[in-house]
């Protein structure tokens, strides 16, 4: 095997490792502050695939250029995505907040449903072509062959995002507050934190990110449907819970771990195996580290 | 109850005095079977047989017959099953038919073919898929007016060797009954053919996120083509990132991406593709002939596999009429050797018993629609 190819394939599994951290920040973020996992997140980053479709199919009349069409498409993707997240957990999750956790659970499965048939109902189930906004970076010409102009774009937002995120977090008083509430909800609340507000941020930002995932990956295959948020979604899930759910490096961490092992795991022995060695990768990491490469084991108090 | 034993009494004598009737009648006629799944669950796919059967015959009788005798059907149903298709052949052959058209289904087919050949007598099905039928050589007097199962893989993999002169090819498929099924069908054929190398043989993941990893392997592995088994929607993912890459790689597929949703999801990247489909033949003047004489009478459009029990009633008494004679081997060898103009176009009969000119086509993306490659 040649070095080129090693290198096609790691960039390959770069990139997929994107599109998977993207959602998966919102998987592990949810998880960290209300310990719920949000199954209906992999839909939101297919409403953010849609809504682009749809703005940049309206827009596309106007003669503005395609890179234009692109970002419009983008900002108001991310705000309906946004918005929609925002709602849900309006909805479907807070009055279940002191409901066991298995309800909120359920509930969260019930809005994945629901957020697919929506739009199958409402939209269509066929699939529908995405169209080519983002125009070929000229000074990729000469690697095309390795690296083209979506996966760059892929792998340079995720990077940004990821920056803003550590920045977010680390810096400001509302990452302060995320940081406070992920630790203790009632203490936090007690130093004057208004936990509902935190967590209404955290379901905002988490949505935005997915809807940015879903954007580029939609631009990178060039195609959707109301059913690519499920598969996306379980496997940032898993991504999620291999870097140790609730932390935010982690869920990079797993996402990169994941689309690299699929990417040479396919490239090296097997398609037919790619979702095994996923899942198997996912059970051994599990087996040495229960709460996942950078999850903190979390101590009972007695 | 007692009433429906004796509806059932009364229906029972009535039928037998109907095959009296029919044994009673004259020995100048020729006598064809029509057999197949009549009633039960498959019954939609066995009586549009009959209905063809017998527009065929009108035909043929109002012209005189065939070497001056009227012909005469004899209808029996197999329900399907093997097991009853044993007990029908059985019939027929009492009866004296010098040809069968059916059965409809692969397994009754194949546990009637037995009884058939042993009094060697012509069976020509018109929707037995199964390719050992013809393949394994074990049923000589067996022909049938579609093409196998793995005629799509046979023309696929024919196609890319001798039509393209190909000789490295990725087989790939989406681990799906229908996708893989052909796959392992064009793997096979071209292992033995041993012209062309499989370099690459693959499964992908229905739904994936992407799949840059297998358009690598693809790409690593220097094949010239692509013979993909699946659906639209993946060989369009494939081939959109494939040509992104810059890759021109060969794309040969099938009847699930012979669609025009591929077209539509694959836009420009779509152009040059090339998928096999059913050959299209409802523009033939005969055709058109037959689906109307079945409007006329039936006040409906045909149903299930009309057309190739049309054509395979027609290729019989195509080939009493030029044998001159009901003769077994006289018959077999027109069969063989006579083309004739049936509702599936042009067709004859290769040794095996399939149907030459019956099946699919290569068709091609060209300027965003699919053409037939000729």
């Amino acid at each position: 095997m040649n070095s080129t190819y090693f290198i096609e394939l790691f960039l390959g599994g770069l990139t997929r490792g994107s599109i998977y951290a993207l959602i998966a920040l919102g998987y592990t973020m949810v998880y960290g502050i209300i310990q719920l996992i949000n199954f209906a997140h992999g839909e939101i980053y297919m409403i953010g695939a849609f809504t682009a479709l749809i703005v940049s199919g309206a827009l596309a009349f106007t003669g503005l250029a395609p890179i234009v069409i692109f970002l419009i498409a983008a900002v108001v993707a991310i705000v309906y995505s946004a918005s929609y997240g925002v709602t849900m957990e309006k909805i479907a999750y807070k009055p279940l907040r002191t409901a066991p956790r298995l309800s909120a659970l359920i509930s969260a499965i019930g809005m994945s449903m629901f957020l697919q048939n929506y739009v199958l109902l409402a939209q269509t189930s066929d699939f529908q072509p995405f169209p080519e906004l983002i125009p070929d970076l000229a000074f990729l010409k000469p690697i095309e062959n390795i690296m083209n102009t979506t996966q760059f774009i892929i792998l340079v937002t995720t990077a940004i995002v990821m920056v803003l995120f550590t920045l977010l977090i680390r810096y400001t008083k509302i990452g302060k507050a995320m940081r406070a509430t992920a630790q203790d909800k009632i203490m936090a609340q007690l130093v004057g934190i208004n936990v509902n507000k935190v967590i209404m941020f955290t379901f905002l930002i988490g949505s935005s990110t997915a809807a940015i995932g879903g954007i580029l990956i939609s631009s990178h295959v060039g195609q959707i449907n109301f059913y690519i948020g499920f598969i996306a979604g379980i496997k940032a899930f898993v991504a999620a819970v291999l870097g140790g759910i609730g932390s935010i490096p982690g869920a990079v961490l797993g996402s990169f771990v994941l689309g690299l092992t699929e990417s040479f795991g396919t490239g090296y022995i097997s398609s037919d195996y790619e979702d095994v060695f996923a899942f198997a990768f996912l059970i051994i990491i599990l087996i040495f580290r229960p709460s996942g490469l950078l999850g903190k084991s979390t101590k009972k108090k007695v | 109850m007692k009433k429906i034993v004796i509806f059932f009494l009364v229906a029972a004598v009535l039928l037998s005095f109907a095959s009296l009737t029919s044994c009673s009648k004259d020995a100048g006629t020729i006598k064809i079977g029509v057999a197949g799944a009549h009633s039960g669950d498959l019954a939609s796919y066995g009586i549009p047989s009959i209905k063809a059967a017998e527009l065929v015959v009108e035909d043929w009788n109002a012209k005189g017959g065939v070497l001056g005798k009227q012909i005469e059907l004899v209808i029996e149903d197999d329900v399907c099953k093997p097991e009853v298709a044993t007990n029908t052949a059985a019939k027929l052959v009492g009866e004296e038919v010098v040809a069968v058209i059916g059965h409809i289904c692969s397994g009754a087919t194949k546990a009637a073919l037995g009884i058939y050949k042993d009094s060697n007598i012509i069976t020509m099905s018109p929707s037995a898929t199964n390719p050992p039928l013809t393949q394994s050589g074990d049923y000589p007097n067996f022909y049938r007016t579609i093409a196998p199962d793995d005629a799509q893989a046979r023309l696929e993999v024919d196609f890319a060797t001798q039509t393209l002169g190909i000789r490295k090819i990725a087989v790939l498929h989406d681990k799906g009954d229908y996708g893989k099924g052909l796959a392992e069908f064009a793997k096979a054929m071209i292992e033995s053919d041993g012209v062309a190398d499989i370099v690459l043989y693959e499964g992908i993941t229905v739904g994936a996120v992407d799949y840059s990893a297998v358009i690598n392997k693809i790409k690593n592995s220097g094949a010239e083509a692509i013979i993909f088994g699946g659906y639209h929607p993946e060989a369009s993912k494939l081939i959109g990132q494939m040509k992104k890459k810059g890759m021109d790689t060969i794309f040969i597929s099938d009847d699930g991406v012979k669609d025009d949703t591929f077209i539509k999801v694959a836009g420009e990247y779509a152009e040059g593709v090339y998928a096999t489909g059913p050959t299209d033949t409802s523009t033939e003047p005969m055709t058109i002939a037959a689906n109307k004489a079945h409007q006329d009478k039936y006040g409906e459009d045909p149903g299930a596999f009309f057309l190739n029990a049309y054509a395979a009633t027609q290729a019989v008494l195509n080939a009493i009429e030029k044998a001159g004679s009901t003769d077994y081997d006289k018959m077999t060898k027109a069969l063989q050797s006579e083309y004739v103009d049936t509702t599936l176009g042009r067709i004859s009969f290769d040794k095996k018993g399939d149907a030459i000119g019956v099946g699919f086509s290569v068709f091609q993306v060209q300027n965003g629609a699919y053409v037939e490659i000729k």
